[in-house]
C-alpha cells in the first residue's frame, strides 16, 4: 500500500464529474423517496431497488472505465521503484473509499436522518458492501482484458448477470425442483450472488411478517442467528477479497 | 275481631318471611375465625348466605358448592389444589366467587379439571379472581346466564397436551365473559356449542394454540378483545351469525398462524378490527355472506387469503397499509365483492377529484399467486426480475384473476 497513491486517486476521483453526479443522483432519489412517503419501511422498500440496481451498476462500470483511463498513469507508476502489489491495492483502496463515500452521502445520510431503524441500517450496510464488491469485480475484469471496449462490455454483462440473469436462473431452478425440499440448497445458491444476499437480509427486516411463513422461517432461522449472520458477513467479505486477490495475482505477472 | 286477628297474623308472617330473607347469614372463615375451613363453612351455610373468606392458604382438596351462596375473598385468600384436586366445583345456581387466588389444580386426561368449574348451573358469577397454574382455568359446562369478569388467568403450558384452555365453555348459553386476561394456556377462550354469548374486553396472549377458538357457537358477539402472539392466532369454525368488532389481532407469526382463521363461517360481521403484524391476517375458507367492513390491515405478510370456496362475502372500506401482499387466492373464480377499500399499493389516478380512483385496482399480484403455489419463490421477492413480472402482469393480466378487483378504490385511507 502506498498512501501517496491512495491520496492521489481519492483527490482525482473527488473532482470527477461522474462521481459528483452519482452522489447527487443518489441524494436526490433518497430524499425524494423519504419526503414523498411517510411510512419509513415503504421508503426503504423503494430505496432497495436503487441499492440493488444502481449501486452495483455504477460501481462496476465507473471503476472499469476509470481503470482503463488511468492505464498510462498505472504504467508510469509501475516504472517507478514501487511494488506492483502495493500500487494495485492503493488504487483499489482509493476507488473503494470514494464509492463508499458517495453511497454514504447519497443514501446513508438521508436514511440515518429519516429511517434509522434496523431495516435502514441493514440497507446502508448492504449498500456499502455492494459498492466495494463491485469495485473489486471491476478490478478483476479490467486487469484481465486489455481492450477497453471489451472490458466495459464484460463489466456490463457481469452486472446483468448478478442483477437479472442469476435470479432468472434461480427462478427456473425453483420451478424445476419445487417438489423437493430445496430451501437449504437455495440459501447456499443465493450466497453465490451478493445482490441476492443483500436483498434477502433487507427482506427479513421489512417483510418480517410474511417471512415468518414456513419457507421464510427457514431463511429466518439461518439469517436470524448469530452463526448464520457471521457466515453471511464472511461470504460478503470473500466477495470483496477474492476478485481483488485474483486481480493482484494477475497484475503482478501482467505484461503492461 | 277476626279481621284484626288475621291482619296481625298476616303481618307477623310477613315480617318473619322478610326478616328471614334479610337475615341471610354472613359466615366468616379464616385462621382467627370460628370457621377455619371453607368446606365446613359451606356445609353450615344456607342458600343466600355470604361467606367471607379471610387471607391465608386453604388446602382443602375439592371445595364442592351445592348451594346458592356468595363466596367473597378478603385480603387475597389462596385456594391451593395441590396439583391433585379441582379447587372449586360449582353445582348450584346463584353462586358468586369473588376475590380469590386459585392455583395448582390437578391435571388429568380423563376429566377436565379446572380452577373453577361450573356444572349445569345458572346465574353464577366468577369475578376478580386470580387463577394461577391451573389445568383448565374457568370451565362452564351446560350453564346459563353466567358472568365471568375481570379474572387474571395464567398458566405455564409447555405442550398442548399438558395444558387446558383458559376460559372453556361447552354447551352453555348467554354467558358474559368480560375483562379477563388469559396468558399461557392452550386456547385462551374456547367455546363449543355456546350461544348468545358476549365476549368483551379480554386480553388473550401467548397461549400455545389459539387466542380464541370457537366451533358451532352461533349468535355470539366478540367486542374489543386483544389477541396477541398466540401460537396459531384465532380460529373460528362452523358457526353462523358471529359479530366481531373492535378487536385487535397482532403478532400471530408462523406458517400455520392466522390473525383470524374463518372456516365455514356464515352470515357474520367483522367490523372495526385492527390486524397488525400477522403472517396471515385473515384466512377464509368455505365462508359465505361475511361482511368485512372498516378494518385496518397493517404490516401483515398477507392481509387476506381468500379461498375460492368462499362466496358472497363483502369487503368494504377497509384500509390495507404496508402489507407484503394484500390479497391472495388459490384460483380464478371469484364470487366476492371488493368495493371502496383503500389500498396503499394502488397506482391509479383520480381526475375528477371525487376521492375514488378512476381505474380499478387489482389487489392480487402475480407473485402472490406464485408464492401460493411454490412457497420457496419467496426467496426472490423484491428482486428486479419479480418486479418486472409483476409490472407486465399488471398491464396485461393473464394469470391473476381478472375479476378480483376493486372498482372504486379510495384515494385516501378511511378514517376509523
Amino acid at each position: 500500500m502506498n498512501n501517496k497513491i491512495v491520496k492521489y486517486v481519492i483527490t482525482d476521483l473527488l473532482r470527477n464529474r461522474t462521481i459528483v453526479g452519482y452522489t447527487v443522483l443518489l441524494l436526490a432519489l433518497s430524499l425524494g423517496i423519504f419526503m414523498m412517503e411517510d411510512n419509513a419501511d415503504k421508503s426503504i422498500a423503494s430505496l432497495l431497488h436503487v441499492v440493488l440496481f444502481v449501486v452495483p451498476l455504477v460501481s462496476i462500470i465507473f471503476s472499469t472505465i476509470y481503470l482503463y483511463n488511468s492505464a498510462e498513469f498505472i504504467a508510469l507508476l509501475v516504472s517507478q521503484p514501487l511494488k506492483r502489489q502495493s500500487i494495485w491495492f492503493s488504487i483499489f483502496l482509493g476507488l473503494g473509499a470514494v464509492m463508499l463515500l458517495s453511497f454514504f452521502i447519497g443514501v446513508g445520510v438521508p436514511t440515518l436522518l429519516y429511517a434509522s431503524s434496523p431495516s435502514g441500517l441493514m440497507l446502508i450496510a448492504g449498500g456499502l458492501l455492494l459498492s466495494l464488491i463491485f469495485v473489486s469485480i471491476a478490478l478483476w475484469t479490467a486487469v484481465r482484458i486489455r481492450d477497453k471496449s471489451k472490458g466495459i462490455g464484460l463489466a456490463i454483462i457481469l452486472w446483468l448477470y448478478f442483477a437479472l440473469i442469476f435470479d432468472a436462473l434461480l427462478l427456473f431452478l425453483l420451478f424445476q425442483f419445487a417438489d423437493y425440499p430445496i430451501e437449504n440448497i437455495m440459501i447456499g445458491i443465493s450466497m453465490l450472488n451478493p445482490i441476492d444476499i443483500t436483498r434477502i437480509l433487507i427482506l427479513l427486516e421489512i417483510d418480517l411478517s410474511a417471512m415468518m411463513g414456513y419457507t421464510g422461517a427457514i431463511f429466518r432461522e439461518f439469517f436470524g442467528t448469530g452463526g448464520g449472520m457471521s457466515l453471511t458477513l464472511i461470504v460478503m467479505l470473500l466477495w470483496i477479497a477474492i476478485p481483488v486477490g485474483l486481480s493482484v495475482r494477475y497484475f503482478k505477472r501482467k505484461d503492461l | 275481631m277476626r279481621n284484626r286477628l288475621s291482619f296481625v297474623w298476616r303481618i307477623s308472617v310477613g315480617l318473619w318471611v322478610i326478616s328471614g330473607a334479610v337475615h341471610a347469614k354472613t359466615i366468616e372463615v379464616g385462621q382467627r375465625q370460628a370457621n377455619k375451613s371453607i368446606q365446613a363453612a359451606v356445609a353450615l351455610a344456607n342458600p343466600g348466605d355470604t361467606l367471607i373468606v379471610h387471607g391465608g392458604i386453604y388446602q382443602e382438596g375439592n371445595i364442592n358448592i351445592t348451594k346458592g351462596i356468595v363466596l367473597i375473598g378478603k385480603d387475597g385468600p389462596v385456594i391451593d389444589g395441590q396439583h391433585k384436586y379441582e379447587p372449586i366445583s360449582i353445582r348450584a345456581s346463584d353462586v358468586t366467587v369473588q376475590g380469590f387466588t386459585i392455583k395448582n389444580s390437578g391435571q388429568s386426561s380423563m376429566v377436565d379439571m379446572a380452577g373453577i368449574k361450573i356444572y349445569n348451573s345458572s346465574r353464577v358469577t366468577i369475578q376478580d379472581n386470580i387463577l394461577d397454574n391451573n389445568f383448565f382455568g374457568i370451565y362452564s359446562q351446560g350453564s346459563k346466564n353466567c358472568l365471568i369478569k375481570n379474572n387474571r388467568l395464567r398458566a405455564y403450558g409447555k405442550a398442548e397436551q399438558y395444558i387446558g384452555n383458559g376460559i372453556h365453555a361447552w354447551k352453555s348459553d348467554s354467558l358474559t365473559i368480560v375483562g379477563n386476561e388469559i396468558i399461557g394456556h392452550r386456547d385462551g377462550i374456547y367455546l363449543e356449542f355456546v350461544t348468545h354469548t358476549q365476549v368483551e374486553d379480554n386480553l388473550s396472549s401467548n397461549n400455545l394454540r389459539y387466542g380464541l377458538h370457537f366451533m358451532f357457537s352461533h349468535n355470539n358477539a366478540y367486542y374489543s378483545n386483544t389477541f396477541r402472539a398466540n401460537g396459531a392466532g384465532v380460529a373460528v369454525m362452523y358457526t353462523k351469525h358471529v359479530r366481531m368488532e373492535r378487536n385487535i389481532f397482532e403478532e400471530n407469526w408462523g406458517d400455520a398462524a392466522y390473525g383470524l382463521l374463518l372456516k365455514d363461517i356464515t352470515d357474520s360481521h367483522i367490523q372495526h378490527n385492527i390486524f397488525v403484524k400477522n403472517t396471515t391476517a385473515i384466512f377464509m375458507e368455505g365462508s359465505n355472506r361475511v361482511q368485512i367492513l372498516e378494518n385496518r390491515f397493517e404490516n401483515n405478510g398477507w392481509a387476506i387469503k381468500i379461498m375460492t370456496s368462499c362466496m358472497d362475502n363483502t369487503l368494504t372500506k377497509n384500509n390495507f397499509v404496508q402489507n407484503t401482499f394484500d390479497i391472495a387466492t388459490n384460483g380464478g373464480r371469484i364470487a366476492n365483492t371488493f368495493d371502496g377499500n383503500y389500498w396503499d399499493k394502488y397506482e391509479g389516478y383520480d381526475l375528477d377529484k371525487n376521492g375514488i380512483g378512476d381505474v380499478p385496482h387489482h389487489p392480487v399480484s402475480l407473485f402472490s399467486m406464485l408464492v401460493e403455489r411454490y412457497p420457496t419463490v419467496m426467496l426472490l421477492f423484491r428482486s428486479f426480475m419479480v418486479t418486472l413480472f409483476d409490472r407486465s402482469e399488471k398491464m396485461f393480466p393473464s394469470l391473476t384473476p381478472e375479476k378480483l378487483k376493486d372498482d372504486k378504490p379510495l384515494m385516501k385511507s378511511v378514517i376509523l
